[in-house]
């Protein structure tokens, strides 16, 4: 952990990682002018299923970090929700965690923890929602031989801010699937961030967001190839409408000179539904070894292919539902990769609302 | 009983070197249950016939009109032109992707019909059509065109057709790329639809082997933007034999 003085960190806007961050409009989490209000808002919303505790607990982080906001949450509590999901099972049902009601007068620094145990399997889905201001310090442990498939769903209501870091620390022969879902706030700014620290694992990061008039989210990966043989996806897809919905894409990925045999692949996405709209898409990788199996990534920003629109409607179909069921398709690879049919239904319908919102 | 009509039709695509004319005075009639070929060069502007009655957005209409029983076609939108009873098979049909084609159907069903179709009937309509044109149903939970073959994507523009039961089709070039079975098994459904529904059809092709199996009434010679002879079947037989060359003088 870092021993600096938080405030020697407090980010003016020109640093690297904050480029593009809006500061003005993070209620004050990056500089510490927050109010601290009491409140831990993450909770289980369901029976938890055997085998699965969900306690309060004193714990050191997992991982380093750099993030200013990470360094402030905590520096402020060492108390983490920690689920953890005991060794050797098999967690059929997905295990939802929600949130208990949140304020913007005040902000909230939480912290996170999710931990499999060796070769255990489960399914965590975390759902944002609310009026909130919160900062949140999210690490995940993977045993070896364990598998997580870890959703988050961002729906927070208009005036929100969320900044979170989510850390996936990847042991022997790990899984690590993480679907990252951005649809509602002011401004989101998370880091999808994932460290290997033996060999044979895999991650694969995937995400959908969805920015309207004013809104900013901001995703910013970090894939640390540290060891040999691991292997990662990033695949992220965005639609963007209206006056200066801004959102932000950041694809880091390290090879390290150790790391023989990765293999690792990174996409992002990015359909333009109106003017006045900003997609920052920034892939970034850097290789330390030749001896790899495959690196690559694309990034892609486009408007509407006028012949998808032209072929649907010339069997009938309005341009509205063309744009509806060409915005659908777009995003459709990666939500049905969520797995729960609720969710998916739920999100396809929000991303008609934020069409229809939009007018696009 | 539709007609559509194509009167001294013009149009002009936009290039960076400017507009340039594509169509200079098209005039055809097409009425129901008749079948017109189309055949000419390379480059003489058919498929731009074909687009521009169905409303591409590419083309400018520079002069002339398109009527369909009277109702003014390029004041349409493009749905609206389908509503009325319009449909195109296209050369080269779009992928679309994450949409399923058993997806697409139904929207473009509910859409043309006015009301989504009963689903239990619905379910059995697709599969029907699939299989009268020996298309794997397997196809119904595919994206649109994605990863089609070209024949295979020629299929699923005449199971359209079939399914979706237009007054006047346009048909670009449905019989390119396709092997001899499919030709005849496509053929097949073209002369279902033109049997059930009285169906009018434009025909461009560049081959006669099409017209075995699908006979047209009219032959039409397209060249330089326009039609420049028309006749009965055995203009096709002649073109085969003769090619373009009378008709291209320059
Ligand atoms: N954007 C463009 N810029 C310049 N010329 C264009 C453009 N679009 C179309 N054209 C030209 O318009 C002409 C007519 O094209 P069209 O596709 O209608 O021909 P066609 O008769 O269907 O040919 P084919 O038999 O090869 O399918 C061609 O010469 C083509 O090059
Ligand atoms: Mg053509």
């Amino acid at each position: 952990m870092s021993l600096l003085a938080t405030n020697y960190l407090t980010p003016t806007g020109r640093e690297e990682a904050w480029r593009f961050t809006p500061l003005k409009r993070m209620r004050g989490l990056h500089d510490g002018a927050a109010v601290i209000g009491d409140r831990a808002s993450l909770i289980s919303t369901h029976v938890l299923p055997a085998g699965v505790t969900f306690v309060r607990e004193s714990l050191e982080p997992l991982a380093e970090s750099d993030d200013v906001i990470i360094e402030r949450v905590r520096g402020f509590s060492s108390n983490v929700a920690h689920l953890s999901i005991t060794a050797n099972t098999e967690v059929g049902q997905p295990i939802f965690l929600g949130r208990s009601k949140g304020a913007l007068d005040t902000a909230e620094l939480s912290r996170v923890r999710i931990s499999l145990g060796n070769h255990a399997t489960a399914t965590v889905v975390i759902e944002n929602t609310g009026d909130t201001v919160l900062a949140e310090d999210l690490e995940i442990s993977l045993a070896p031989g364990s598998s997580l498939t870890f959703i988050t769903l961002q729906e927070f209501e208009s005036q929100s801010v969320y900044a979170a870091r989510h850390h996936a620390v990847i042991d022997k022969d790990a899984r690590y699937k993480s679907i990252t879902v951005t649809v509602g706030g002011d401004v989101v700014r998370i880091l999808p961030t994932v460290e290997f620290i033996a060999p044979g694992g895999s991650a694969e990061l995937l995400g959908v967001y969805f920015a309207t008039a004013g809104q900013f989210f901001e995703h910013r990966m970090h894939v640390d190839h540290a060891v040999p043989h691991a292997k990662s996806r990033v695949n992220f897809k965005g639609a963007l409408s209206g006056r200066d919905a801004h959102t932000v894409w950041i694809g880091d990925v390290l090879i390290r000179a150790v790391a023989e045999g990765t293999d690792t692949y990174e996409l992002n996405r990015n359909l333009l539904l109106s003017d006045g709209a900003r997609a920052d898409s920034v892939p970034n990788l850097e290789i330390e070894t030749g001896e790899i199996v495959g690196a690559g990534h694309a990034s892609t920003t486009g408007r509407f292919d006028d012949e998808q629109l032209f072929y649907l409607m010339s069997r009938g179909i309005t341009l509205e539902n063309a744009r509806r069921l060409v915005v659908r398709g777009f995003f459709n690879e990666i939500v049905t990769e969520i797995g729960i049919e609720l969710i998916q239904e739920r999100l396809m319908d929000r991303i008609d609302g934020e069409l229809a919102k939009a007018g696009a | 009983m539709s007609t559509l009509e194509i009167r001294n039709l013009q149009v002009s695509v936009n290039t960076d070197a400017g507009a340039v004319e594509i169509l200079k005075g098209v005039d055809l009639t097409i009425t129901s249950g008749e079948t017109h070929a189309i055949m000419g060069p390379n480059g003489s502007g058919k498929s731009t016939l074909a687009y521009s009655i169905a409303g591409h957005p590419k083309y400018t209409i520079v002069g002339g009109s398109v009527t369909l029983d009277g109702a003014d076609v390029l004041d349409m939108t493009v749905d609206e032109r389908a509503k009325a009873g319009l449909f195109l098979a296209m050369q080269y049909p779009v992928e679309v992707p994450g949409v399923s084609v058993s997806n697409f159907l139904r929207t473009a069903a509910t859409a043309l019909r006015g009301e989504a179709p009963k689903l239990r009937t619905w379910v059995g309509e697709v599969k029907e059509a699939m299989e009268a044109l020996n298309m794997d149903p397997a196809f119904a939970s595919r994206n649109v065109n994605e990863g089609f073959s070209g024949g295979e994507k020629k299929r699923h523009e005449i199971m359209q057709l079939e399914l979706l039961k237009p007054k006047i089709a346009i048909l670009d070039e449905t019989d390119s790329g396709l092997d001899v079975d499919a030709l005849r098994i496509v053929s097949e459904g073209v002369n279902r639809a033109k049997e059930n529904n009285n169906l009018g059809v434009v025909l461009i092709t560049h081959y006669t082997r099409i017209l075995k199996y699908i006979k047209p009434d009219f032959v039409h010679v397209f060249a330089n933007g326009r039609i420049v002879e028309e006749g009965g079947p055995d203009l096709a037989d002649k073109l085969e034999a003769n090619g373009y060359a009378d008709y291209v003088s320059k």
